[in-house]
């Protein structure tokens, strides 16, 4: 199914629909790296390649680290919130620490042409598959 | 050091509102953090996915209204395999008290997370208060 969301009106709803739909699919398989630990991930398709979209917010660029292997991509880093020193706090709900994920990806990857991008606080891994993972057109002679 | 916690997920929530929404998407709510000093109320409100441009802050009747909008358009082509979170935009209003100089309200937006400075009107500041 290819997804579209031109529709002004309708464009939000069907992203939110596929996205649900894709919840808790067993694409990444019964791994090790099961779904459940920070930070959430949502992993897309976009014709060979492969698009990982990280919401990381208030963590600076500086404290996060990409680490790519053939078919694992390791997340982590700090998220720091910090408060005036003589501030009553009212109420908290924004949470910090440390994190470290490795992500299992079932195919092959190019871990060399992964490019990152991360803007308002999203991080966006745009994932090429291998060569050899790409597939052939077998000639008949 | 307190910031080696682990992480844990958050799940977003959604939106409850009184009036219904004549759209079929779904809103969320950003984690906030509120606290105050002396001179002014300040919120942190995490809106990952929003820009600079996409966010509205209004006050009315002493409501203070926050509205983010994501640019899901960046989706458009993806299809998705794996996901476990949802994306949407984000709306979350605070009743304001008086003691606030409306006016002076500033906002700044870094990283996904804005930060509200609401500074308090001159009659709302604290006073030492003598014990004869």
């Amino acid at each position: 199914m290819m997804s579209s969301y031109h529709d002004p009106f309708d464009a939000l709803f069907a992203l939110q629909r596929a996205l649900d739909a894709r919840l808790a699919s067993d694409w990444m398989g019964a791994g090790t790296t099961a779904g459940g630990s920070y930070p959430p991930v949502n992993i897309f398709q976009q014709g060979d390649d492969f698009v990982v979209v990280v919401e990381l917010p208030g963590v600076a660029k500086s404290d996060l680290s990409i680490e790519a292997k053939e078919n694992a991509i390791r997340i982590a880093g700090k998220k720091e919130v910090t408060y005036q020193e003589d501030a009553s706090i009212h109420r908290r709900e924004r949470i910090r620490g440390v994190f470290d994920r490795t992500i299992a990806i079932p195919i092959q990857i190019d871990p060399d042409r992964i490019r990152a991008e991360y803007r308002d606080g999203v991080l966006a891994l745009f994932i090429p598959r291998a060569e050899l993972e790409k597939p052939r057109t077998i000639k008949i002679t | 050091m307190a910031t080696d916690h682990e992480l844990q997920v958050q799940r977003k929530r959604e939106v409850e509102t009184k009036e219904e929404s004549t759209m079929p998407a779904r809103l969320f709510q950003p984690q906030t953090d509120i606290f105050e000093t002396s001179e002014a109320l300040t919120l942190v409100l995490e809106m990952p996915g929003v820009d600079k441009g996409s966010v509205e802050v209004k006050v009315e009747n002493d409501l203070l209204n926050i509205h983010g909008r994501v640019d899901f358009s960046k989706y458009d082509g993806l299809q998705p395999l794996y996901t476990e979170y949802n994306v949407g935009h984000y709306a979350r209003s605070f009743r304001l008290s008086s003691k606030i100089e409306q006016e002076g309200i500033s906002a700044e937006l870094k990283d996904g997370v804005m930060t509200l400075v609401l500074p308090k009107a001159e009659k709302a500041k604290p006073r030492k208060i003598k014990v004869n």
